[in-house]
This record gives C-alpha cells, structure tokens and sequence, in this order.
C-alpha cells in the first residue's frame, strides 16, 4: 500500500484532510480574539488544562505533518524523474497555479509552521512580548491576548503571517479538491462543483486567519 | 501560408537532440497538420537532408499513432482531435509552431518525433484483459444483459486509443488516465468485475515500474485527451483501489 501510486496518493489525502481539519479548528479557537481577552484566554486556557492529552494530540499533528511531507516530497521526485527531459514549450491547460507549486506552498507552510511555534509556542523569536513574560490577566489566565496584539502590532510579524496565509490559500485552492478526488467519491458533474467548493474554502479560511493581523494592524483590536 | 517550424530532430535513442527551424512555405489551409509535414519532409529530401521521422498509420483520427506536441499541446491546439485530423487553417500564416515528441522516462525517443510506446503495452498486460472462458457451453457474450448507463459508462472508457497524449501532457509523466480508463472500463462489466482488486492493483504497480509518475489531479489528460476521457475514470480507479484494500 505505502509503495503503491494509489496507496501514498491515499496517505496525502487522508493526512490532508486531517491537516485541513487542525487548520479549521485553530482558525475557530483563534477567531476567540475577536471577543476580546476574555475570550482567547479562556480558551487558551482549556487548552492547557486538557494537560496530556495536549500532548496526544501534538504527536499525531506531528505523525500527520511527518507524512504529508515525507510522502509529498518522495512523490514530487519521482514525478520529476518521469520527465528527465522537458519540454521546450509546454502549454498547461486546465491545471492551477496551486496545483503546480504544491511542493513550494508545502515546504513555505513548513517552515512558517517552525517559526510560528518558535514565536507564539515556545516563545523563542520575541521573548520580550510573549505570554510567558507579560503579567497574567485579571484573573490569573496567561495573557495569550496581548502577546498576539502586542506581536500583530509589529508590521514585519503581520506581513510574514499574511505572507504564510497566501501559500496556505494556494495549497488547499488545490488539495481539498485534489483529496476528495482520491478518495474516488467525484464524479464528472460533481468535480466542476468541488472544484469551486474547495476554492471558496480556500479563500474562506484565508480571509478567517488574516482578519486577525488587518484588525490588529488597524486598531480595532487593541489592548 | 507561410510558417517557420522548430522540429525536435534527434538521430536515436541515446543521441543528444536539438530543435532544428525549417521554414513550410505555401501551406495550403486546408492541407492536414501530417500533409503539411510531408511537404516540408520532401524538401528536407531534395535538399539531401534526412526527412523528419513521424509516427503515423492511419490518418483517419483513430490510431493516436501520429501523436506529438505541437506549440506545447499534445496532438496540437484543437481539442478532441488526433495531430492527424488537424487541419492547418487552425495556424495563420507566419506562426511559429514548435514540434516536439512525447517527452516521459517511459516514452525513450526513438528517432525525432517518434517514441516507444511499449510501456502502455506493458501496462495493458498486467491486466488489462478479462479471464472470460468462452465456448458453447458457457453461452454467447451477448447472453449477459448489461443496461445501457452501464454499456455507455463502459464505452466512454473504452474509447481510448493508447496515443500516450494523457502523459505527454501531465506535469507529472502520469499514465493514470490511461490506465484509470481500462480500470474503469472492465470493473463496471460482469466479466470484468471479477478480477477488478487484481486488476487495479497490477496495473497501477505496472504503470509505476515503467516509469511514469503519479498522478496528482492537474487533470491536464483530460485536456489533452483527442477521445475526451473523462478523469471520473481516475476517481473510479481511486474508489476500486480502496476496493481492493478491503
């Protein structure tokens, strides 16, 4: 099965949509900002209290990333190899600008993913403004709120978030399509349809994760 | 009409090849894309220069034989349609169009424009066939009613003439549509159901040791496919592979 072209195409799929799936929850626990300090922190603070099952939980979103990459980038080297030579003009006709920088959207994503734990997470790149630093909230809560109006403030922090969001928006504007035509449940009429589903998705999930730095930026949300 | 043409010319299998440009001079609209070859071939020969190799049979759009890539489309700009059956009055007068074969590790050149196709060959035999027993104690094939969404289904599948402009045209040298296509084709039928698990997973394995890639849903096959195959056949391969793990 995990040598099989059908078999790893089903290992990218499955792993996608799960991916897809973090991506959708972490948008719906961030979005929490929008009711304030109140609201992140709370929620930030079930998070915590859920003690090892935080840590269940991350060694199967690291399992799932581990393979989406291992078997993405494995795939990518095999598919190059089938055409040594290229051609000296190539007119693609139906295929999407995500759809060809799968591989580049991924590995951006990757390395997004590393910095973003290694500043909200681990609080490694700003320190100065991370929740492990500033006073707790009113009621005792880490102050997650504030580390991301303070961080968000910081143009260089928005733009390259914004940036990550707009490889993020290219790789799914192709892979949910591309995961629900592997799992064989399309059709002729009903892969047009997808097609624009997913693209919307996309784009929904994009607007979600980047109105939170725009209103940071802007000042509707402020300490 | 006048043209300026870059032809892939490479002398054999492990020659370096190169673009060369020849000018196709009074073209007439309505001669076809292989008559207009053949003008350029003659004046190639009387000029004592080899004429430009080109797979062709049967010029009538059913072989796929003739396929290469024109102006960066496999089987050339008009959709549905074999380089056989296109007709110069798609091109105006002073294109350029580059001519090149089918580029894939699975398609080696054999000389210019033409390539090995064996390799779908190979795919076909890992199991591209029924182990329908026949004779008249089993009764005729006719006496298995098949409904007509079926038939039609199956047929749509069937229409694919192995040209290879499916991998030609995927990013990836995929033969999936290909191969989906006689996947698709036997597993609707009763005698083909049979041996559908075997079927899909034999032929995707030899599909990969040939050397062609996986398929990673451009669909650029199905537009570039001169039958119109539908890649609802891949998604129907998807499913019968999911099928078979079962």
């Amino acid at each position: 099965m995990l040598q099989s072209s059908i078999g790893r195409k089903l290992v990218m799929a499955t792993t996608g949509m799960c991916l897809v799936g973090f991506v959708i929850v972490h948008l719906l626990g961030n979005s929490s900002i929008f009711i304030g300090a109140d609201g992140i922190n709370a929620y930030a603070e079930h998070l915590h209290a859920l003690g090892p099952i935080v840590w269940i939980f991350r060694i199967i979103l690291l399992s799932l990333f581990g393979l989406h990459i291992f078997f993405g980038i494995q795939l990518t080297l095999e598919n190059r190899a089938a055409r040594p030579i290229d051609y000296n003009q190539k007119k693609n006709i139906r295929t999407s600008f995500g759809a060809e920088t799968m591989i580049y959207t991924g590995l951006a994503i990757l390395a997004f993913a590393v910095y973003h734990l290694f500043h909200f997470t681990m609080h490694v790149t700003n320190p100065e403004i991370s929740a492990s630093v500033l006073p707790l909230d009113a009621l005792g809560r880490s102050d997650v709120f504030t580390m991301m109006v303070l961080s968000f403030q910081k143009f260089f922090i928005s733009a390259v978030y914004a940036g990550a969001m707009v490889t993020l928006l290219l790789h799914l504007s192709h892979g949910v399509q591309s995961l629900f035509q592997t799992f064989g449940v399309l059709n002729g009429n009903t892969l047009p349809i997808m097609e624009k589903i997913a693209r919307a998705a996309a784009i929904v999930i994009f607007v979600g994760f980047v109105s939170i730095p725009v209103s940071i930026l802007l000042g509707l949300i402020n300490i | 009409m006048d043209l300026t043409l870059y032809v892939w010319r490479q002398d054999g299998p492990d020659a370096k090849g190169k673009l060369e440009q020849y000018e196709a001079k009074n073209v007439s609209p309505d001669s076809s894309f292989l008559e207009m070859m053949d003008m350029v071939n003659e004046d190639l020969i009387n000029e004592g220069i080899d004429p430009v190799e080109l797979d062709n049979d049967c010029r009538e759009g059913i072989c796929g034989t003739c396929g290469c890539v024109i102006n960066g489309i496999p089987h050339g700009p008009q959709e549905e349609t074999t380089t056989c059956q296109l007709h110069m009055r798609k091109f105006s007068d002073g294109d350029s169009l580059t001519i090149e074969p089918w580029r894939a590790a699975a398609f080696p050149v054999v000389k210019d424009l033409v390539v090995d196709r064996s390799a779908l060959d190979n795919i076909i035999q890992s199991g591209g066939y029924t182990s329908a027993y026949t004779g008249e104690l089993i009764g005729e094939a006719n006496n298995t009613l098949i409904s007509k969404p079926i038939a039609d289904y199956s047929m749509d599948a069937a229409a694919c003439i192995g040209c290879g402009a499916c991998v030609a045209a995927c990013p990836n040298g995929s033969a999936m549509l290909f191969t989906s296509a006689k996947v698709a084709q036997l597993a609707v039928l009763p005698q083909g159901a049979i041996e559908a698990a075997e079927r899909v997973n034999n032929m995707t394995e030899a599909m990969l040791n040939a050397g062609f890639g996986n398929c990673t849903n451009h669909y650029e096959c199905e537009a570039a496919c001169p039958q119109g195959i539908s890649v609802k056949f891949i998604a129907k391969t998807n499913r019968e592979f999911i099928k078979a793990l079962a």
